[in-house]
């Protein structure tokens, strides 16, 4: 789950992290009261789950408030990567006399927590990767000690060679690796780190990704949900219970596990067509999942045909015919379906769909051809 | 013969009385697993359909020789259950359980090693080896025995390709299913050694997904000690990039996890690569 910029902050600073002020506004108005406020020059920022919001336009820097309302009228609504600005960050500009990058995430390669620090923050650190990546140093955290003290010295020296700065960095990176820990993080990052002119090191942006599975013990991380940031389609997916991504191709897949569900889609592609989702229904196969699963890929005008591709094993292939069956007696799908059952109760479920005027196949690969003539309009 | 469980393999359920635990419990017994023990807290002394139930893995272990565990309980408690198993002495554990925490999974693993056990999964199908054994949820009616080894990071993809190969004839000697987490107990290159040391076993299928660098790791490790023939797959090749796994990942690892960098360093290390589930069949002939 990706959170907002204001929102990592918040959990930076709770950790006791220094972070410097600000509030969130949707409104342009709301922003230039919130400049004016703070006094002087501010930087607005658009709140939105993606990088390379300052190539975009959706950063700036504004001289007085008046200045910060109008950038603020001009970043909302804004487009960035398909994603919709609704709120925007309104923070006190700094005197930035250098800028690091401080990074934490899970390493499936050594299977630890690996921090990644770098003298050259304020850009992306996948460019300093590929251009320069001495200037980036690792360390892996064992998770049963944490991060012992000297580590997070190590890292701070790394970055500054002032002691004062040090001692401060290496507090920053300690109070970093529990944010991380206590968020449920898979991902955790400040960049950049800055030090000021006077001298003090302070985090001015701010990236957490939460790990899905940590939601279910972490109610007040869970609410930093924000589904207008996330497309419709996959907000109500989720709801579902059902992982869903909207692609631009025309045939919908209804799949049952998320490999064969990728497989599916690359044999669409094998045949000449074009996949218009990733639908992956999971392992339980109570019908209102099929019926939940029709109403999200039939909301997609794209869609010309209906792939359900199902191979039982927990999923019991009776239950998803089940699921056809009242889907389509609820919902006026209006473009051809294409089932293949293989697996768990598969005559059953071949029984059931007969008996109401649907074919089904057992081959993958058919199945998928047959679809993707269907899409292309050369099958009835 | 096999890998990781066969005849020998006496199996406790951790969750037993669960939804899930119950209904594959019974689907293991009908398939020849020996179940000899199931647990669930607070309903030690009672039975499952004749399988006596304990209150902890190591009361089950002592009373019962069980060395091998299945785990069906919530993710809460999945950590928790693998290290149960472990402390009691447990070989080899398989967590079939999804959503367990990754941080939970950062501690368990180290742990479970030093205890001298094996963990699969979690988030996966377990194995089966067929004719002797299945632990997890693999249906058994799908498998047959025969020469080939097979591992894969996939659930249901696994059964579509073990299907297509009985439908030839072909059997397995060991199915296993490693589970797609990103920090799970047992990796490709375990799967692959363990089929190198067994001498029933042919040829090895690699049944891979994009994300993450296994599969180049164990492309590198069939280049370097596999004798034997491996078919390989990649689910993903159309996959929007950028949905499963973050940049900063692909640095630490140096890789983007793309289907096209998997399949080709597949190629490099030898790896017969089938375009399409169906393929793998006939690869696997050519190879045997």
């Amino acid at each position: 789950m990706n959170i907002h910029e204001y929102q990592a902050k918040e959990i930076l600073r709770d950790h006791g992290i220094p972070v410097p002020p600000g509030e969130v506004a949707t409104t342009a108005a709301e922003a230039g009261k919130i400049a004016e406020r703070y006094g002087g020059a501010v930087v607005v920022k658009a709140q939105v789950h993606t990088g390379g919001r300052g190539k975009a336009g959706g950063v700036k820097l504004a001289k007085s408030a008046g200045e910060a309302r109008d950038h603020a009228e001009r970043i909302l609504g804004m487009q960035i990567k398909d994603l919709t600005v609704e709120k925007v960050l309104v923070t006190p500009a700094e005197d930035i006399d250098s800028e690091a990058y401080v990074g934490i995430i899970v390493d499936r390669a050594s299977k630890k927590p690996v921090f990644m620090v770098s003298r050259e923050g304020g850009v992306d650190i996948e460019e300093v990767a590929e251009t320069n990546p001495d200037a980036i140093r690792r360390l892996a955290v064992d998770p049963r000690y944490g991060l012992l003290p000297h580590q997070a010295y190590s890292l701070a020296a790394a970055l500054y060679d002032d002691p004062k700065q040090q001692r401060a960095a290496a507090k920053i990176m300690s109070q970093l690796y529990e944010a991380f820990v206590d968020a449920g993080a898979s991902l955790a990052e400040i960049n950049p780190l800055i030090t000021t002119e006077a001298g003090e090191v302070k985090a001015i942006d701010a990236k957490i990704n939460i790990d899905e599975n940590e939601l279910f013990r972490k109610p007040e991380i869970a609410e930093l949900r924000d589904d207008s940031s996330e497309a419709p389609s996959e907000v109500s997916a989720r709801e579902a219970g059902l992982t869903f991504i909207k692609l631009d191709g025309n045939v919908g897949c209804c799949v049952n596990g998320a490999g064969l569900a990728m497989a599916t889609m690359d044999l669409v592609k094998f045949y000449g067509g074009e996949p218009a989702n990733f639908l992956d229904i999971g392992g339980s196969s109570n019908p209102e999942k099929v019926v939940n699963a029709f109403r999200i890929i039939t909301a997609d005008p794209n869609v010309k045909v209906i792939l359900f591709n199902i191979f039982g094993g927990i999923t019991r292939c009776d239950d998803v015919a089940n699921g056809i069956v009242t889907a389509t007696g609820q919902i006026d799908v209006g473009v051809p379906i294409v089932i293949r059952l293989t697996g768990t109760n598969d005559k059953k479920a071949i029984a059931i769909l007969e008996e109401a005027g649907f074919s089904a196949m057992t081959d993958m690969d058919k199945a998928v051809q047959r679809a993707v003539s269907l899409a292309k309009g050369e099958a009835q | 013969m096999s890998i990781f469980i066969d005849e020998s393999t006496r199996l406790v359920v951790q969750g037993i009385t669960g939804r899930d635990g119950s209904f594959h419990t019974r689907q293991m017994v009908e398939y020849g697993t020996q179940v000899v023990a199931g647990v669930t807290p607070g309903k030690g002394g009672q039975e499952f359909e004749g399988i006596p139930i304990f209150d902890t893995v190591q009361q089950a272990a002592d009373a019962t020789g069980a060395n091998t565990s299945v785990i069906y309980v919530p993710p809460a408690f999945a950590a928790d259950a693998i290290f149960e198993a472990a402390d009691a002495g447990i070989g080899f554990i398989a967590c079939i359980t999804e959503g367990v925490p990754v941080l939970d999974m950062m501690k368990v693993r180290p742990y479970v090693t030093e205890q001298g056990s094996r963990l699969l999964g979690p988030n996966c199908p377990g194995l089966i080896s067929p004719g002797k054994s299945k632990v997890g949820i693999i249906p058994g009616n799908i498998t047959e025995a025969g020469p080939v080894g097979l591992v894969s990071r996939s659930g249901t993809l696994t059964y579509e390709v073990v299907y297509k190969l009985k439908g030839d004839g072909i059997g397995t000697t060991t199915c296993v299913g490693i589970g797609g987490d990103p920090i799970n107990g047992t990796s490709f290159i375990d799967c692959l050694a363990a089929f190198e040391a067994d001498p029933e076993t042919k040829a090895v299928v690699v049944i891979g997904e994009i994300g993450g660098t296994d599969e180049q790791d164990a492309a590198a490790y069939v280049r370097e000690n596999l004798s034997k023939p491996v078919v390989g797959f990649i689910a993903g090749q159309t996959a929007p990039p950028g949905r499963r796994m973050g940049h900063a990942g692909a640095i630490i690892s140096g890789s983007a996890g793309t289907a096209e960098e998997k399949i080709q360093a597949f190629r490099d290390a030898g790896i017969s690569v089938a375009k399409r589930p169906a393929d793998v069949v006939g690869l696997i002939r050519d190879a045997l």
